[in-house]
């Protein structure tokens, strides 16, 4: 029998080095874990600086016994070819594993041990964790701002009626499949401005009138983003087309829109809106703060839309333009049946893109006074009852922002996979 | 003799300072069978892509079936129509299906009921004989298969004349002769065509005349057995030695 070179792993004695190898790897896990949740060094009798390194260099031992090539072993091949390819990766792997469970009992215990999420003001809140107090009492004021708490029925009709009404495309007949993109691009936005400004505005069918100033929340972060989002994808079709034209003026005047909008903060385009715009309106035409905000973030948002969807068209083989010139196609008919299907479904990472950046972008309409989510945090974290729970708040709002904009990347995935027909 | 259904007359064109076509005269009688060989670069791609104006000429005239083709031709769309293209890279569209890429013009252009149109499709589909493929993507068939949905797709508008781009340069060997038989057939059948080949056996068997163009000119303009029998210019007889 050939003797064991414990320093050179082989799979002839494989049976015993990956048991020594777990082992070891245990040991150290042990090690860490009893640090971290039980406060227990285990290794105490060791000296100083031994004591810390303890775990790290026996699981680096047990990850390097395991380093077998080849083993037959479907889960220690996966193993060494992922995440224990050397000892750096070993270390790397150990280390963000212990960094992990050191953290995880000091967040566990302030996020929901020892937080408080009972009573209904800042007295409740004594223990030492989170206190989700806070979060539950101003529930609804991130949720609908300052709109009037008898009439927050009002806006989650709104908000029920204007999905339903995006559901619509789905459930149409053949023979009407032709005028979604109509239906989308005109009819829709409408539909739901009226929807938006009758039911959550009022002012007629005996619904009291909420001036916009008061609203705000999550309600105005969809709003605006909804908004935003629904027209400044046609306007940037609209504009990367015509930076494409052969007609000199169009060309020139897309140019120049794109190249400002994309030249200009978005901060100083709200407050633009806000502050200047009114100054060269008529005395006597009034246009809504908000109507304005979500005009300036449209026209601003066009501008990156229409570089992303250029991008596409750009990738386009020039063949697919002369094929369809040569079938008799005119501009229009080139565009809509030949050029964009095929454009828009290669950018539509990109759009996601834009469109994610937009929403995020929204709460930076709080410069010009509009308190969605991320505005309202700020309201109440200055609020003399509630100070010192700003880190509740963003963590609250971290996780909603987080949770729309993956439900979005993941929607535009679902889009890639669906028009996939060809490569 | 007819009137010329394609009339080219003095024709110059520059591709910024550079003159591609030199002085072009060409007339094509309506079911005549015209192949344009030469070498690469000598200007015969831009000269078919200039019949349906895919590429514009800055002097001299190009007729098609009576329009005269210029800047102040409005009805560009209804002359391209006219003249079906094949191109060297098939440019099908591959986000529609084989069926779809057939009946998008006829439906869309010549305003064609979509039944009729599908009927028409498959009809041509037939005769290069993918019909069986009709409802696949572009991206799931094979080069010469592509390329003979391109020339049904062509052959969909019903067009009067047929400009052939390189057809079979892009194709396997063993493809290059189903793709050729298609386009045999399509001569047998009366078709005016234009076609731009290196493809010699096909030239000696369809062609009614040959043309050989070097450097943007056109150096010999033959009937196909004298073109091949005796060809008079010495850049001729240099080509046809280097390709038969």
């Amino acid at each position: 029998m050939q003797t064991t070179n414990f320093l050179k792993p082989n799979r002839d004695n494989i049976k015993n080095y990956s048991i020594i190898g777990t082992f070891l790897i245990l040991v150290s896990l042990i090690d860490v874990i009893s640090n971290a949740f039980l406060r227990i060094n285990l290794t105490s009798f060791l000296p100083g600086s031994l004591t810390t390194l303890f775990p790290l260099i026996i699981g680096l031992i047990g990850l390097h016994m395991m380093r077998i090539d080849y083993s037959g072993n479907k889960t220690l091949d996966l193993l060494n070819k992922n995440i224990n390819t050397n000892n750096f990766n070993a270390v790397l792997t150990l280390l963000i594993l212990f960094s992990i469970i050191k953290a995880l009992p000091q967040s566990l215990s302030w996020m929901i041990f020892d937080a408080t999420i009972s009573g209904d003001s800042k007295d409740a809140c004594t223990g030492t964790g989170a206190c989700w107090t806070y979060i539950k009492v101003w529930f609804r004021r991130f949720m609908y701002g300052m709109y009037p708490n008898e009439f927050h029925w009002r806006i989650n009709t709104a908000f029920i009626l204007v999905i339903a009404l995006g559901f619509v495309g789905y459930f149409m007949k053949e023979n009407l499949k032709k005028y979604l993109a109509l239906y989308y691009v005109i009819i829709y936005p409408v539909i739901a401005y009226l929807v938006i400004y009758y039911l959550i505005s009022g002012g007629s069918f005996g619904l009291q009138w909420v001036e916009t100033g008061a609203w705000g929340g999550l309600s105005l972060t969809f709003i605006v983003s909804f908004f935003c989002l629904i027209f400044c994808f046609p306007l940037g079709m609209i504009f990367a087309l015509g930076r494409r034209s052969n007609l000199p003026a169009i060309k020139y005047i897309s140019i120049c829109y794109i190249e400002f909008w994309r030249g200009v903060p978005l901060i100083t385009v709200l407050f633009m809106s806000s502050v200047m715009f009114p100054m060269f309106l008529p005395e006597d035409f009034f246009m809504d703060k908000l109507v304005r905000v979500i005009i300036a973030i449209t026209l601003f948002e066009a501008a990156y839309c229409a570089e992303v969807i250029r991008g596409g068209l750009q990738s386009l083989p020039r063949g697919q333009y002369d094929a369809a010139k040569s079938l008799g196609m005119g501009y229009w008919k080139m565009h809509i049946f030949v050029i964009l299907p095929q454009a828009l479904k290669l950018v539509i990472p990109g759009i996601a893109n834009t469109f994610l950046a937009l929403v995020k972008d929204t709460p930076l309409i709080f410069v010009v006074g509009l308190a969605e989510l991320a505005g309202m945090l700020a309201l109440a974290k200055t609020n003399p009852k509630w100070l010192g729970f700003a880190m509740e708040g963003y963590i609250f709002a971290s996780i909603i922002f987080w949770i729309i904009c993956y439900a979005m990347s993941k929607y535009s995935y679902n889009l890639e996979a669906k028009y996939k027909t060809e490569r | 003799m007819s009137d010329p259904i394609i009339k080219i007359q003095n024709m110059n064109k520059w591709f910024g300072d550079f003159q591609v076509l030199k002085n072009i005269n060409l007339e094509v009688e309506a079911n005549k069978k015209i192949v344009v060989c030469g070498p690469s670069g000598s200007g015969k791609s831009t000269l078919i892509r200039c019949i349906n104006r895919l590429e514009e000429h800055q002097e001299g005239d190009i007729i098609v079936d009576g329009n005269e083709l210029s800047e102040k031709t409005k009805d560009i769309e209804k002359i391209r129509a006219e003249v079906g293209m094949v191109f060297q890279q098939f440019n099908l569209f591959p986000h529609l299906s084989i069926l779809d890429n057939c009946t998008l013009a006829p439906i869309w252009v010549k305003k064609m009921p979509k039944k009729e149109a599908q009927e028409l499709a498959l009809d041509q589909l037939k005769k290069v004989q993918i019909d069986d493929q009709a409802n696949k993507f572009p991206g799931q068939l094979s080069g010469g298969q592509q390329q003979r949905c391109a020339i049904a797709r062509a052959l969909c508008m019903q067009p009067k004349i047929m400009l052939f781009d390189e057809p079979t340069s892009a194709l396997d060997p063993e493809m290059i002769k189903e793709v050729l038989d298609a386009m045999v057939s399509l001569a047998k059948g009366g078709m005016t065509m234009i076609v731009v080949t290196h493809e010699m056996g096909f030239a000696k068997e369809v062609a009614d005349e040959v043309i050989f163009m070097d450097e943007g000119m056109i150096i010999e303009k033959a009937d196909t057995k004298e073109f091949f029998a005796n060809p008079k210019s010495d850049r001729t007889k240099l080509f046809l030695s280097q390709i038969l």
